[in-house]
């Protein structure tokens, strides 16, 4: 029996099974595949008039260009910045609230702080920014309560040193009660036994604490990390786009937002495709090294 | 006598503690006190907008500050707001992505992650890898956009449904649900003349509900959540959704389509509109999140843990 006649005989047996699995494929070959392929226009002088087919090939002249441009230095260390920031703070935070809860002995407070702090989750990124950029108005809520205690208030979101702290603080508050649901399922798995042996044998919270409970933790938080460092390049650019503005730039615009600025606002799409192209592919990088490193140290890696 | 020696309880080993001393109760209530602080600074926002909107626009302008009830009473901004068309016509886009996409997404999700959870298919191992992949690389913005510039999609709600009709994620996730349940249900199904669509339908889809419920609240809260790829395929203003106009007038700040010809107060009243807006916006998500809640641990396990 020949191979095509297999084939054929395979499709015509699991007709049903090829039906629901090729809409799915469509899928990612159209919007996933045929974009990656899309991205060879970073190394093009891309002309809509002519299509991709019949643009110039320009070599890396685009990642030349960034590369000399006044701002590459500036959005490259905004986009490190702001993610170094989010994994010193941010990472940990919600580990720690996790243990707090964890400490509580009363179901129905825990289950109180527990609904309260999942519900900013659910909030729209546009309603979140909305918000911020009213408190933290010159006369805003926050401007108001400063110059009651004697202070000046300040148009903050106005001032680029203060950006980078209202964007950590801010995800921060909007994810630490959800990102805390994982480390509690995962306390919750830990085999009790222990915490009595340790216990019988007299060691303090602290103690349980530090050799029982974190070790417990260990495998989920390298996962968690390893996920974390491989967005190393990927920041939240959609809050980032409701929250700049020309004022802070300096210290808030990141490879997404140049990105977005200058591939779709102003049409330069061989540019943009070639500054995307290089936020990619380092932030693959980054993945993968991390993930090395997670097996080595933790004995724990995504795959 | 000797009764009394052996009425004398036994030690009880597990409730046995070590000595309580005070540092253990110093954390308790030092933790207690930190937990309802941060509750209190997650909540407080919320609080404020819904008392700001419906404080009087003119006292509230006067001061912004801390206040724990609204500044005078008025529901001027919730009229505003309600009387806007363009609130409304977003409120009703929303509703059309959320259901259709959401509907889309499910139905390929399951079909999707059937056909891979069939071990004797050809090639599943490619399949998944191809799958996989996506997920750690993409070839950005700008080729995504000029691909769905060159499918004519631009200024169409296919625009923000089609791109996304599936996400990596979840259909691992739900493959992985689908490999968990027994092979035998699937057995007894064939043995009783049902074919694959009926076997999804009648034996996984039921079977798998916990996780397709998970699934599909996490489709439907992106597709509630979403603004930036309306905003960049969308300009005609009657498919902006909801999260679009709210960004018009929160972040823009551009309420003048809700104020006819006002000269005083016009500033202030633009302020409680924002609120207002902010609370109308809102007021769904609070609504259906007791509902969702049992939901919450399940889907953050399902979606952090890999199969």
């Amino acid at each position: 029996m020949d191979k095509l006649s297999r084939i054929r005989r395979e499709l015509a047996r699991n007709r049903s099974v090829y039906l629901m699995l090729a809409p799915v494929l469509a899928y990612f070959i159209v919007f996933q595949y045929v974009p990656m392929a899309g991205a060879v226009i970073a190394f093009k002088d891309f002309n809509p008039a002519t299509g991709v087919e019949g643009s110039p090939w320009v070599g890396l002249d685009w990642f030349r260009q960034f590369f000399d441009s006044l701002f590459v230095g500036r959005v490259i260390s905004n986009t490190i910045l702001i993610n170094v920031y989010d994994v010193l703070v941010g990472f940990p935070a919600p580990i720690v609230l996790a243990l707090l809860l964890n400490e509580l002995t009363s179901t129905r407070f825990r289950q109180f702080v527990q609904t309260v702090t999942y519900l900013p989750h659910f909030i729209s990124v546009v309603v979140v920014s909305g918000m911020l950029l009213d408190f933290l108005a010159r006369d805003g809520v926050i401007g108001q309560i400063v110059a009651a205690f004697g202070g000046t208030p300040q148009a903050v979101m106005n001032d680029p040193d203060w950006f980078r702290t209202v964007y950590v603080g801010s995800e921060i508050w909007q994810s630490v009660g959800w990102g805390s649901i994982i480390y509690l399922a995962a306390l919750a798995g830990i085999n009790p036994t222990l915490y009595e042996a340790a216990r019988i044998d007299g060691a303090s919270r602290w103690q349980r604490l530090c050799h029982i409970t974190l070790p417990g933790l260990l495998p989920i938080i390298a996962t968690l990390l390893v996920l974390r460092l491989g967005q190393m390049m990927t920041v939240g650019f959609e809050k980032i786009i409701l929250l700049y503005n020309p004022a802070t730039y300096e210290t808030a615009d990141v490879i997404s937002t140049y990105v977005y600025r200058h591939g779709i606002l102003d049409a330069n799409y061989s540019y943009a495709a070639a500054v995307g192209l290089f936020n990619s592919a380092v932030a693959m990088v980054l993945l993968v090294v991390a993930n090395k490193l997670s097996r080595r140290w933790s004995g724990t890696s995504i795959w | 006598m000797t009764t009394r020696v052996l009425s004398r309880p036994e030690p009880d080993i597990r409730a046995w503690r070590p000595r309580q001393g005070w540092g253990s109760a110093a954390f308790d209530a030092t933790n207690a006190a930190v937990l309802l602080a941060l509750c209190f600074v997650t909540f407080y926002p919320f609080y404020y907008v819904l008392i700001a909107s419906l404080s009087d626009p003119v006292a509230l302008m006067a001061n912004r500050g801390f206040m724990l009830l609204p500044r005078g009473f008025s529901l001027e901004a919730f009229h505003r707001v309600w009387d806007n068309p363009m609130v409304r016509s977003g409120f009703f886009n929303t509703l059309v992505i959320v259901v259709g996409g959401t509907a889309l997404n499910l139905a390929l999700t399951c079909c999707g992650a059937y056909a891979l959870s069939r071990q004797r298919l050809p090639l599943e191992k490619a399949f998944m890898v191809l799958i996989v992949f996506t997920m750690f690389f993409s070839g950005g913005l700008v080729p995504n956009y000029l691909l769905v510039r060159d499918l004519g999609l631009l200024n169409s709600r296919w625009a923000i449904i089609l791109p996304f009709a599936v996400s990596a994620w979840n259909l691992i996730i739900l493959r992985a649900a689908f490999n968990a349940v027994p092979k035998d249900y699937e057995e007894a199904a064939r043995i009783d003349g049902a074919g694959d669509f009926t076997i999804l339908l009648r034996v996984y889809v039921p079977l798998c509900m916990p996780t397709i419920a998970v699934v599909g609240l996490f489709y439907a809260v992106s597709h509630w959540n979403g603004y930036f790829y309306s905003m960049i395929y969308l300009s005609d203003r009657d498919l902006f959704p909801i999260q679009l106009v709210l960004r018009e007038i929160l972040v823009s700040g551009s309420t003048d389509s809700m104020m006819t010809g006002e000269a005083v107060g016009r500033e202030a009243l633009s302020n409680t509109i924002k609120y207002a807006t902010v609370v109308v916006a809102t007021i769904p998500v609070l609504a259906v999140y007791p509902f969702l809640q049992r939901w919450f641990v399940k889907g953050v396990l399902t979606g952090g843990i890999k199969e």
